[in-house]
């Protein structure tokens, strides 16, 4: 009778929570994979494409299953680090060459007005009409370089973002070794 | 008048060297062979240049105008011809190039119309926009537009207004002397000020090295016959720090991430009130500044120097010694060597300090942190330098951010007291950067993204659209040439099942319905046109053709024909059944 009763517990029991389980589940589902998401904000946005894949979303899911992680150049080897970092791999040398951040600019002259480079830009940072001069809005523009290929005239050209004032960064503290000290040392060293 | 002060954590005494400068009035310094004047002098939107190379300019001509609410406007600082609009060296540790106006003085240095503003009879937005209009920044080094921190919050009510007149940086001597001299015009522009934005009380806060300075404004306040209280500090730096002086004269702190009038406080230099004076009341915009001229020099001074001036020839003026090998401008603290001798003079140059081996010897080399936590005591921000320094470092901006490196003024006391000689604010300034850069990444990674998402829903928006546009044009057509097909066959021939089916076919896809349209369309018209070839015959040969078809049928199948072709009726069918085996045999 004993054994029945303690049976009988167990199963209620196993019950009860089966059912909060599940009620969990649905209740507090995680919509999307939480870490596609965190290696998509690490990625740059640049929507370029040099991964082999279609954008930068695209190659966060791939990264999430298990794809390397150091096809992204314009995330640079800082890019790189930060996603080992995430993900606890290891990191490796880029795959591709490491280039300055660049902004496309067309050239007026040449420029017919064709609207395939519209087409090819993903964020929309290109404006113009048919038969009209297409102008590209730098703010917006990645450095993709995909609007390089499908221009039939190749009017548009990738120049490099010089450093101003306001973009200036404080280089790292670099410890000076002077001769002067050197000297000194090896005066030291000889007495 | 008694009042209660308060102190603030750390803070050094280096040596002064302020006796040096003090000793001679202020001279006005000659017109210079050019002026290079940046265009982007103060925190905020560049001007727009608003000249021509080659067009005459008045002093006191506006050649750069504000853009946008935090900007301020830039004058030309004596007549002449601009010759020059372009790129020049900026005295900023960057070493980088900015515009700016070039201005070959005429010598005849000629004012344009001035008009002194009555300020009271106006709105306070409209001397806010005057004071906009006339470049009034601030001059104690952060070159803040003025105009935007004339605005009291709506929700805290202003209680002090302070002047800072402490002047806490070692060798600078141009807010003391400025006091000293021209002390009616301070407390006249503090009475600007004031009436903008209606504090309980006005607090000047003056270190108590400089009793003249003191003792001058007490006398000013006294001959405008206002109420402020001018309040010696005690001298140490960085007591002439905004957030410092805050703290010492109302025992307020202001965080970083909160601006002192949402805490009833606001602060201003001594020089701003006297520049906002001289343009309220006499319609003079900041094409000038005093500048303390010292350092490894023969006969230290402050001079009042044109905007645009540059620097190695107001240096010339004190006579810099042989051995002179940079410019420092700012003070020791806080100041940089500038990148080139020949750069401008700008708003924010309140000291240049000849720079020699024998005045600032070289730093011996940086060692190991031995954490003995002298910063930490040294800090007047109660900040933990050597913690921020471990994590900067270490390029871990995350763990700075939590050790609150964004409210680090960067001072220098940490660095000053140093037994290891680590340069503390240089990796602060460099983590601080680092920041910034990538919070601007982050913002541009976060527009695009934004964008190619749009991009792509707008696409596919668009492929939905034609999709279902083309759809409905296939259904449509498909239903004409099922009605056709119908026709066609109470013409007499069968139509094909594919005409309903195509219908089908036309919600899945539009270029599959489209096909299978004109496939249809195509079957029945070839059906309805097949048998026109023998209806024109005569009756022998339809019979004929009938027996051949009948024949073939059988070859074909191997088998005995169907009902149609029974043998009774084989050659003797009459004419009107001629047209049925044309059917199975087509099929």
């Amino acid at each position: 009778m004993e054994i029945l009763a303690a049976i009988a517990i167990m199963a209620l029991g196993a019950v009860v929570l089966g059912a909060a389980l599940g009620f969990a589940s649905i209740k507090f589902k995680v919509e999307g994979d939480p870490l596609v998401e965190k290696i998509d904000a690490i990625l740059p946005q640049t929507q370029c494409g040099q991964c082999g894949y279609p954008g930068c979303k695209p190659y966060a899911e791939a990264i999430a299953n298990g794809e390397e992680i150091n096809k992204c150049p314009p995330g640079g080897m800082e890019g790189v680090q930060r996603l080992a970092d995430l993900l606890g791999r290891e990191v490796k040398a880029l795959d591709a060459e490491e280039k300055p951040k660049a902004v496309a600019i067309i050239d007026e002259n040449t420029c017919i007005g064709c609207t395939l480079c519209i087409q090819a830009c993903p964020v929309d940072a290109i404006v113009g009409a048919a038969k009209q001069l297409h102008i590209i809005i730098g703010q917006q523009c990645t450095g993709c370089e995909l609007c390089l290929p499908p221009c039939p005239v190749e009017c548009i050209r990738m120049e490099t973002i010089a450093e101003t004032i306001d973009t200036w960064k404080w280089k790292y503290p670099v410890v000076e070794i002077k001769p002067e000290m050197r000297q000194a040392a090896d005066a030291k060293e000889a007495a | 008048m008694l009042l209660k002060l308060f102190k603030f954590h750390g803070g050094v005494k280096p040596p002064t060297h302020k006796t040096q400068s003090v000793g001679l009035p202020i001279a006005p310094a000659p017109l210079p062979s050019k002026l290079v004047v940046p265009l982007h002098q103060s925190i905020g939107g560049t001007p727009k240049p608003v000249v021509q190379v080659g067009e005459r300019v008045l002093k006191g001509q506006l050649i750069g105008e504000a853009d946008g609410w935090i900007s301020s406007a830039v004058h030309a600082p004596t007549s002449g011809s601009v010759i020059e609009i372009g790129m020049h060296l900026q005295p900023h540790p960057s070493g980088l190039d900015a515009l700016c106006v070039v201005i070959e003085p005429d010598g005849r240095d000629e004012w344009i119309a001035r008009e002194p503003l009555d300020y009271r009879s106006l709105p306070p937005e409209q001397v806010r926009e005057h004071l906009q209009r006339a470049g009034v920044v601030g001059l104690g080094g952060a070159v803040f537009p003025t105009h935007g921190k004339l605005t009291a919050s709506r929700t805290v009510p202003m209680q002090e207004l302070v002047i800072n007149g402490a002047e806490c940086e070692p060798f600078i001597t141009c807010d003391d002397l400025l006091m000293r001299e021209r002390a009616g015009d301070v407390i006249r522009g503090v009475g600007i000020f004031r009436d903008l934005l209606q504090p309980q009380k006005v607090l000047i806060g003056i270190e108590d090295n400089k009793p003249e300075a003191i003792a001058a404004m007490q006398a000013a306040v006294k001959a405008v016959g206002e109420d402020f209280a001018v309040i010696a500090v005690p001298t140490r730096y960085p007591a002439g720090g905004a957030k410092q002086l805050i703290r010492v004269l109302t025992g307020k702190e202001v965080p970083a991430s909160k601006r002192s009038t949402d805490l009833g406080v606001q602060c201003f230099n001594v020089a701003t009130a006297y520049t906002a004076w001289r343009a309220i009341a006499h319609g003079e915009p900041v094409i000038s500044r005093l500048v303390t001229v010292t350092g490894n020099v023969d006969t230290p001074r402050n001079y009042e120097v044109l905007i645009g001036a540059p620097m190695d020839e107001v240096l010339a003026l004190a006579g810099p010694q042989a051995d002179t090998d940079g410019i420092v401008m700012g003070g020791p603290m806080m100041g940089f060597l500038v990148p080139d001798a020949r750069v401008p003079v700008v708003k924010a140059t309140n000291c240049l300090i000849a720079h020699s081996p024998k005045l600032f010897p070289a730093k011996a080399p940086e060692m190991p942190c031995i954490r003995c936590g002298s910063c930490a005591q040294a800090c007047p921000h109660e900040l933990q330098p050597f913690e921020m320094y471990w994590h900067a470092r270490a390029k871990n901006f995350g763990k700075t951010q939590e050790f609150h490196i964004f409210d680090c003024i960067e001072c220098g006391c940490c660095s000053f007291v140093c037994p290891s000689r680590i340069p503390l604010v240089q990796y602060f300034r460099f983590a601080k950067s680092e920041i910034w850069a990538r919070e601007r990444e982050k913002k541009a990674a976060d527009t695009a993204k934004d964008r190619f998402e749009f991009k792509q829903l707008r696409e596919e928006r668009e492929k939905a659209e034609k999709a279902e546009k083309l759809a409905k044009a296939a259904a449509a057509q498909a239903a004409r040439k099922a009605a056709e097909a119908a026709a066609a066959e109470a013409a007499g021939a069968e139509p094909g099942t594919s005409t309903p089916s195509a219908t089908v076919d036309s919600e899945i896809d539009p270029k599959k319905a489209a096909i299978a349209a004109a496939m249809a369309r195509a079957k029945t018209q070839r059906e309805a046109a097949q048998p026109q070839n023998t209806e024109l015959m005569t009756a022998e040969q339809q019979k004929e053709v009938a027996a051949i078809e009948t024949r073939r049928q059988v070859l074909q199948t191997g088998e005995t024909p169907a009902s149609g072709s029974d043998p009774d009726a084989g050659p003797g069918t009459s004419p009107a059944d001629a047209g049925a085996p044309s059917s199975p045999a087509r099929s």
